[in-house]
């Protein structure tokens, strides 16, 4: 309870105490805490920047999906028309082919006719000259009915 | 403590009794035996156990704190840092509060009071025999007296309060300058222009503004020490009770558990107070009045 040299004693320590707290423990520890929370919020806004990136990323997908759906059923469009277009092409190709081949058959057809009409012709002529030959050898010289016979061939 | 040995009044005393070593008029340079021997003793002694208890208190302090500050990084705190932290963080909180000054010495300064001012009121929850009967005559024997809190030692309590006083003082002239000082001490409250009232208006203003400035210290250290004082007084009387049989006993002990619970609210709100009036103090003493 004496008021005595501890007073000057404690006064002293209290200072000394204070002088280092303030030199060697405050210092440190507050930077260490600004440079923390410093930290903390450079962190906190990056995960900010993050996410608004995300979203914006999020966005051009959808979007780039929606375009490539746009365009995939353009180019089906585009390929069932052509499509369209070629059998409708083969289809009016074929046509024109068969008319061709038809024609042709048909002109063949009409020449091996025609041919077969000339060799019968001719071969008619030569088997009424013949039968005539018979019949006019008996009757008539062939030389002089040569133009009668040819005029009926010629109307065959 | 048998109750046939040594009276009530007497074992309150010998807890109330720092260990003093001084120049005694009889004795020379010893330690004293009794509390009458330590009055004797005069200005030229010291309280070994006061000085002791509190130096220790600091030292852990400023071991603990310093090993924090040297591996304080911008990372993941550990558990001690962390600690350590959330009290710098809570001290910085109440300095920038109330202190509206730019002066690096406060927040440390504040720091230093309230650690080491609940450090020394927390040695008031150690059992009040214990450490006295552990050093004392029935223990190794090398301490008469030991008195373990060391805020109950009003020479603690004035010692920090008149370093804060100092700073006061200190910062009043460094801000205000020697004049400026001065005139806060009499230009106020009262202020007359008639020359002839003049003298009287600067005595009344040095008398109130002088008890204020005076009141400062005084009112730190006298709350302080006055609180830790009353509380271990309870603590001693409480102690009392163990030697007068085991009904007693028991009562006794329940109630130094309520009051050691309470006392924890106590013990960190003096802390508290202090810190906080000598933040006030010094804004005051950085403040313009106009």
């Amino acid at each position: 309870m004496n008021i005595n040299l501890t007073l000057i004693a404690q006064l002293a320590s209290f200072a000394v105490f204070v002088w280092f707290t303030m030199k060697f423990i405050w210092p440190p520890l507050v930077k260490a805490m600004d440079e923390r929370k410093a930290k903390i919020a450079d962190g906190l806004a990056a995960a900010e920047r993050g996410q608004h990136e995300q979203e914006l990323a999020r966005e051009r997908a959808a979007q780039y999906l929606h375009e490539a759906k746009q365009q995939a059923a353009e180019i089906t469009a585009k390929a069932e028309k052509q499509a369209a277009l070629i059998v409708e092409d083969a289809k009016s190709k074929a046509q024109e082919e068969g008319a061709r081949q038809l024609a042709a058959a048909q002109a063949e057809i009409e020449q091996e006719v025609n041919k077969a009409r000339e060799e019968l012709r001719s071969k008619v002529a030569e088997l009424a000259v013949a039968g005539a030959e018979k019949i006019l050898r008996r009757e008539i010289d062939a030389e002089a009915h040569k133009d009668i016979v040819e005029s009926v061939a010629g109307q065959i | 403590m048998a109750a046939n040995e040594i009276t009530s009044a007497e074992y309150i005393k010998h807890h109330l009794t720092n260990l003093t070593f001084g120049n005694h008029p009889v004795h020379g340079w010893s330690f004293a035996h009794t509390a009458e021997e330590a009055k004797e003793m005069g200005f030229w002694a010291i309280h070994v156990d006061t000085m002791f208890w509190s130096l220790g208190l600091a030292a852990l302090f400023a071991y603990y704190f310093y090993k924090a500050a040297q591996k304080a990084s911008a990372g993941v705190p550990g558990p001690l840092q962390n600690f350590v932290e959330m009290i710098v963080d809570f001290v910085n909180d109440n300095v920038r509060g109330s202190f509206s000054g730019e002066n690096p010495l406060v927040a440390p300064l504040a720091m230093t009071i309230f650690v080491w001012i609940f450090l020394m009121n927390l040695m008031d929850l150690v059992p009040v025999d214990l450490i006295p009967y552990v050093a004392g005559d029935h223990g190794v024997g090398i301490a008469h007296f030991m008195k373990v809190v060391p805020s109950t030692d009003p020479n603690v309590t004035f010692a920090m309060a008149l370093g804060v006083f100092f700073l006061i003082i200190y910062y009043s002239i460094k801000i205000k300058g020697v004049s400026g000082f001065i005139g806060e001490l009499t230009g106020m409250p009262f202020q007359t222009s008639n020359l002839l009232l003049k003298p009287f208006t600067v005595v009344i203003n040095l008398i109130l503004e002088g008890v204020n400035l005076l009141a400062k210290p005084v009112s730190l250290s006298l709350r302080l020490f006055g609180n830790m004082y009353a509380g271990e007084m309870i603590f001693i009387l409480i102690s009392l009770m163990y030697s007068a049989g085991w009904a007693m006993g028991i009562f006794g002990g329940g109630l130094q558990f309520v009051w050691a619970v309470f006392h924890v609210l106590v013990i960190t709100l003096q802390a508290f107070i202090f810190m906080v009036l000598t933040i006030v103090y010094l804004d005051m003493a950085h403040a313009e009045h106009h």
